[in-house]
């Protein structure tokens, strides 16, 4: 289709209006999308992808915001991908993350976009993975990846990233949440956001502590801990979010020196794969079953308590799995 | 399995800071099923389109309160048309006189809403007159 090459090209020349309804049309499960996302996937790969990851209210926007100044300082070339969730009642979402990153909205180096977390048949990891590949294929030097940090739908989300830094804000009892969803150990830098609290010196300890613990780490790197404050005066919050930007190159840089991007990659290229094969088996087997309304008599059936929704699932997919 | 969803950013161009009404529509539009994309008070025109472009809306709604409709409701169009991206439906709400509907239309705004407007009714307008783009 020459059409599509035509769709890849502009995309790679940095066309915002194609890249942004390309991302639509990929949340969308819009059919076309399938195979231009294919055609993408060779020109990917040359972008350091950051996930920044906490509470809401954490303080990420603020700081992504305020690194994308510190990003393009250097010269480089910016795409931000941020998450907010849907709401379960209405399927409607306001995403408002936007509203601390507007300052560079007419910067045409910078692309944000938002993205809200949709339905929960676990789509949402796989759409970001895409909507990655699109803003690395438009040429972005960094990609920041922005999701509320909560669970493991975030955890999926983060192995998109080859950088993971998590906010944490003292006093919150954020990191008892971050553990339990296996945040943790995912984190490579640790941001303590609203250091002016009380309770900064506490969570420094635990987590030094935490890390402490730790049997070993890969190839040595000790996820470092940042404190940043955004209160008292913007020379110091500068300086902080300077901080940052350097440790996060510095992961970068510790990855490629030490042979460890591969693992990174391969961690990623696993959750790709993984989402990947998911779509291609569950979505012809929902699609058939919504279309006969099998689905309707599997559910009547599950609730009636006449079948188990196992043996209903292993007699539904045989056909497929020949 | 494919789904549109409809997308629409609601914007504060202009000085003013009050945007309680904006973020009454913004929630409001996200009870009807909307992923809204809000984007806080004092935006130029620029910003409203840079923005709307990175977002891939169906529609922008402008809010204004400050009187300056007459000159940032038309320039956000004007600014969309430059862009070619004027497939995206512009409509505008606020302390709007009646006199000046007409220019506003004129200048491609497809609908007005002044504060006398039930939320009901913002929302059944968008329903019936936005649809995603294909
Ligand atoms: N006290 C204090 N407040 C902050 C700091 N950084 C951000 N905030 C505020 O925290 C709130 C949430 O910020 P936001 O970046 O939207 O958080 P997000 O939900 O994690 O993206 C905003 O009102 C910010 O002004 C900080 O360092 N100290
Ligand atoms: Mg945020």
């Amino acid at each position: 289709m020459n059409n599509d090459k035509d769709e890849v090209q502009r995309i790679r020349e940095g066309d915002v209006r194609t890249a942004s309804r390309l991302i639509r049309n990929l949340e969308d499960h819009m059919p076309e999308a399938k195979s231009t996302i294919r055609r993408i996937f060779p020109h990917t790969g040359k972008a350091h992808i950051i996930g920044v990851t906490g509470s809401p209210g954490a303080g990420k926007s603020t700081l992504t915001d305020a690194l994308i100044e510190s990003y393009r300082k250097q010269g480089k070339t910016v795409g931000v991908l941020a998450v907010d969730p849907t709401s379960p009642f209405t399927g409607g979402a306001i995403l408002g993350d936007r509203i601390r990153m507007q300052r560079h909205a007419e910067d045409a180096e910078v692309f944000v976009r938002s993205l809200a977390t949709r339905g929960a048949l676990g789509g949402l990891s796989k759409a970001v993975g895409d909507a990655i590949h699109v803003l690395d294929a438009m040429g972005k030097d960094v990609i920041m990846v922005e999701t509320v940090g909560t669970g493991q739908q975030e955890v999926e989300i983060m192995n998109h990233s080859h950088t993971v830094v998590v906010v944490l804000v003292p006093g919150m009892g954020d990191e008892i949440q971050a553990m339990k969803a296996g945040i943790m150990e995912i984190a490579d830098l640790f941001v303590i956001n609203k250091a002016d609290r009380d309770g900064t010196r506490q969570l420094q300890t635990l987590l030094m502590a935490m890390l402490d613990m730790a049997p070993e780490f890969p190839g040595g790197w000790r996820p470092p801990i940042i404190k940043v404050e955004n209160v008292f005066d913007a020379v110091t919050f500068k300086g902080q979010v300077g901080e940052l930007a350097e440790k996060i190159d510095k992961h970068y840089r510790h990855l490629v020196e030490n042979q460890l991007l591969g693992d990174r990659l391969r961690r990623k290229s696993l959750v790709e794969i993984n989402e990947a094969l998911s779509a291609c088996l569950l979505e012809p087997v929902l699609r058939d079953l919504v279309s006969s309304g099998e689905l309707e008599r599997m559910l009547d059936k599950i609730v009636r308590k006449e079948c188990d929704p196992y043996s209903l699932a292993e007699e539904a997919t045989k056909p497929y799995l020949k | 399995m494919s789904e549109r969803k409809i997308r629409i950013m609601v914007a504060k161009p202009g000085l003013d800071g009050h945007d309680r009404g904006a973020r009454v529509l913004a929630r409001c539009f996200r009870d009807a099923g909307f992923e809204v994309i809000y984007t806080g008070c004092h935006q130029t025109p620029e910003q409203i389109v840079a923005g709307a472009i990175q977002e891939d809306v169906d529609m922008v709604g402008l809010s204004c309160l400050s009187g300056a409709h007459r000159y940032l409701f038309p320039r956000v169009v004007e600014l969309l048309r430059e862009r070619k991206a004027d497939d995206i439906t512009v409509i505008g709400g606020g302390i709007i006189p009646d006199q000046d509907f007409k220019m506003l239309y004129d200048a491609g705004i497809k609908e007005i809403f002044t504060p006398g407007a039930s939320l009901d009714s913002i929302v059944d307008w968008v329903k019936s007159h936005i649809k995603p783009r294909a």
